[in-house]
């Protein structure tokens, strides 16, 4: 049990540590020299030279990564050259954003999906089962971005019931308001997700022998349904929430873009269009370590629940 | 599966065919499967037939007739340099297929490749191998994306770049847990004690078997490439202007969203009906062909 947690957590470092030398290689091999891009063409050589020893450039690629890594793991992400600004100030302001928007859209999937799989599984081939099914389908279907400008279209510029733009003035009420079309935007997929996952382990779980006994039992369909069905059911989709952590961050991205709202989403897009280089690695680790950390929670937890698994790999 | 089954299998081309014929019955039989297949087939012929289809130029710029809502002439309308939005969304339509099709079927080969090596090959080749799928993995799709387009340039070789580098992982995953399920199967090590070579293993004994299951995982990946065509081009990180995509219809049309609805509108359908087509039909050839994956997902 230990040991499958201390593998599993030292996987999760490797795999951090892996994917910031593959970051960090990708954009110290490609030709052209990073120092050019910050000062501009015209930056006498000497200048260029110091920048270049200040950034660590002269090292060699293993080394430099190293150094990157131990700096990372003290917790400093680098200097915004441009805004001269720690990157983790920049990175830590528009987090949050991001987490409210995915926190609020899987919310909100989670409230539909979940019921709708529920009633898939009891209701199991009627009409419903089949709306269900397809409607499930077409949401997973259908691009995030898509959602997020149809939306726009539908309710902010047509019927003119949301803003579109922005996060509000910072007043709360008006934070909400904001909210709303980004996080159905985000959480749509979701719903499909959910409800197929549910309705999907509700069967699994319906057939099996303490189900089948609590029937015998005459107990009511409710209490089966909500007291021994549903709670080993619901089990996956913390695992399936985990693990999608990076859909959701990558969502994030086209509907702040869309909603012109702050976010990390937002700050990559900004920092790539302007080619800049630290709050891009910055950022993009943040995220990374986000998605490592939630992936590995999810594992850690599905093998707490279900003992097989520990023993499986 | 035995071993005389596997190499009947293999050896007899003309059941394939039978077989491809059968399960398309089947597909066709559901309504979603009909649906789906039909609306692939509706994209396909559009796309490969876009510059007979189209009435107009896709690059033809008419100022005059700029923001135009549909009408006979212009079916789509017009965007805001005049060009018509139903001969982009056609020419567009081809750019989202080829890109889907080209840079899946590369990484197809590379992820069987690096499959086949690190389920059949030594043990510290399978872990470092893993471990590369799996930080590969950890960026989420469209970070790194971002990351890439930083480094490369926006172009649409970016775009493919990023697919078969995200796609690899699960291909080559995938491949790997079913070459180690079948390396230790009885058949196989009856070829091994007959003398059978490495090569021949590969080829004639566990290739037939992996593909299959990836063709299906692949066919099922071609919305998800397209969405992220269509969104890179869309955040003006993937295919460059005057080159339609669909991606770069809805940017535009997201610029004048307040004067007309239209290319928004316009832009968004193709991508929905082909994701959902693609979807719909990957579905229902999974269920013909392998129930066993439909608890998976």
């Amino acid at each position: 049990m230990w040991l499958y947690f201390a593998k599993r957590i030292l996987l999760g470092v490797l795999i951090v540590l892996t994917a910031v030398s593959l970051l960090y290689s990708m954009i110290h091999l490609v030709p052209g020299d990073p120092v050019k891009t910050i000062l501009g063409p015209r930056a006498s050589p000497e200048l260029q030279a110091q920048i270049r020893t200040k950034m660590g450039l002269d090292d060699p690629l293993p080394v430099q990564i190293v150094k990157f890594i131990g700096r990372v793991a003290t917790g400093d992400l680098g200097e915004d050259v441009f805004k001269r600004k720690s990157v983790n100030t920049i990175v830590f302001e528009q987090l949050p954003h991001t987490i409210y928007l995915v926190l609020s859209g899987i919310g909100w999937a989670m409230l539909v999906g979940i019921p709708l799989g529920c009633l898939s599984a009891i209701y199991r081939n009627s009409m419903i089962d089949r709306i269900a099914g397809v409607l499930s389908v077409s949401c997973i279907a259908i691009p995030t971005f898509v959602v997020a400008l149809y939306s726009v279209l539908l309710f902010a510029v047509t019927l003119k019931w949301l803003p579109a733009i922005g996060a509000g003035d910072g007043n709360f009420s008006s934070y909400i308001i904001h909210l709303i079309l980004p996080a159905f935007a985000v959480g749509l997929g979701w719903v499909g997700y959910l409800a197929r996952l549910v309705r999907a382990s509700m069967l699994e779980v319906m057939s099996e022998n303490h189900v089948r006994t609590a029937r015998a039992f005459g107990l009511p369909e409710r209490t089966i349904v909500f007291k021994y069905v549903l709670r080993l059911a619901i089990l996956p989709t913390v695992t399936l929430i985990g693990m999608g952590i990076g859909i959701l961050l990558s969502s994030a991205v086209f509907t702040e873009i869309v909603f012109a709202r702050p976010g990390i989403g937002r700050l990559i897009f900004d920092a790539v269009t302007s080619r800049n280089y630290p709050v891009v690695m910055g950022s993009v680790l943040v995220t990374t370590v986000l998605f490592v950390v939630s992936t590995t929670v999810a594992d850690l937890i599905n093998a707490l629940v279900d003992p097989r698994l520990r023993h499986h790999k | 599966m035995s071993a005389t089954e596997i190499s009947a299998q293999a050896t007899q081309m003309p059941a394939t065919w039978q077989n491809v014929w059968r399960a398309l019955k089947r597909v066709l039989r559901e309504p979603l499967g009909a649906l789906g297949f039909g609306l692939v087939m509706f994209v396909l012929v559009s796309a490969i037939g876009a510059d007979f289809f189209a009435p107009f130029e896709p690059n033809k710029i008419d100022i005059r007739a700029k923001l135009q809502p549909p009408s006979a002439e212009h079916y789509l309308g017009t965007d805001q340099l005049g060009r018509d939005i139903y001969s982009r969304v056609l020419v567009g339509g081809r750019i989202a297929l080829k890109v889907s099709l080209v840079s899946i079927g590369i990484a197809l080969v590379i992820g069987l490749t690096l499959g086949l090596i690190a389920g059949y090959g030594p043990r510290w080749l399978d872990n470092s191998l893993m471990l590369l799928f799996d930080s590969v993995r950890s960026f989420p799709t469209v970070m790194f994306a971002l990351a890439v387009v930083t480094l490369f340039g926006p172009s649409l070789t970016t775009v493919m770049i990023v697919v078969i580098v995200t796609q690899i992982p699960i291909y080559g995953r995938m491949v790997r847990s079913q070459t180690q399920a079948l390396r230790d199967a009885e058949f196989i090590l009856a070829e091994r004690a007959m003398g059978a070579g490495f090569f021949r293993i590969i080829a004639m004994h566990i290739l037939p078997n992996v593909v299959g299951p990836l063709l299906i995982l692949a066919s099922m990946d071609i919305p998800f490439v397209i969405t992220i065509e269509a969104g890179l081009s869309f955040l003006g990180m993937g295919v460059r202007p005057p080159t339609p995509s669909w991606g770069t219809i809805l940017n535009d049309g997201y610029s004048y969203i307040y004067n007309t609805p239209w290319p928004v509108i316009a832009g968004g359908i193709p991508v929905i009906l082909t994701t959902l087509g693609f979807t719909f039909l990957g579905e229902s050839l999974r269920d013909v062909f392998d129930p066993k994956l439909r608890k998976e997902i």
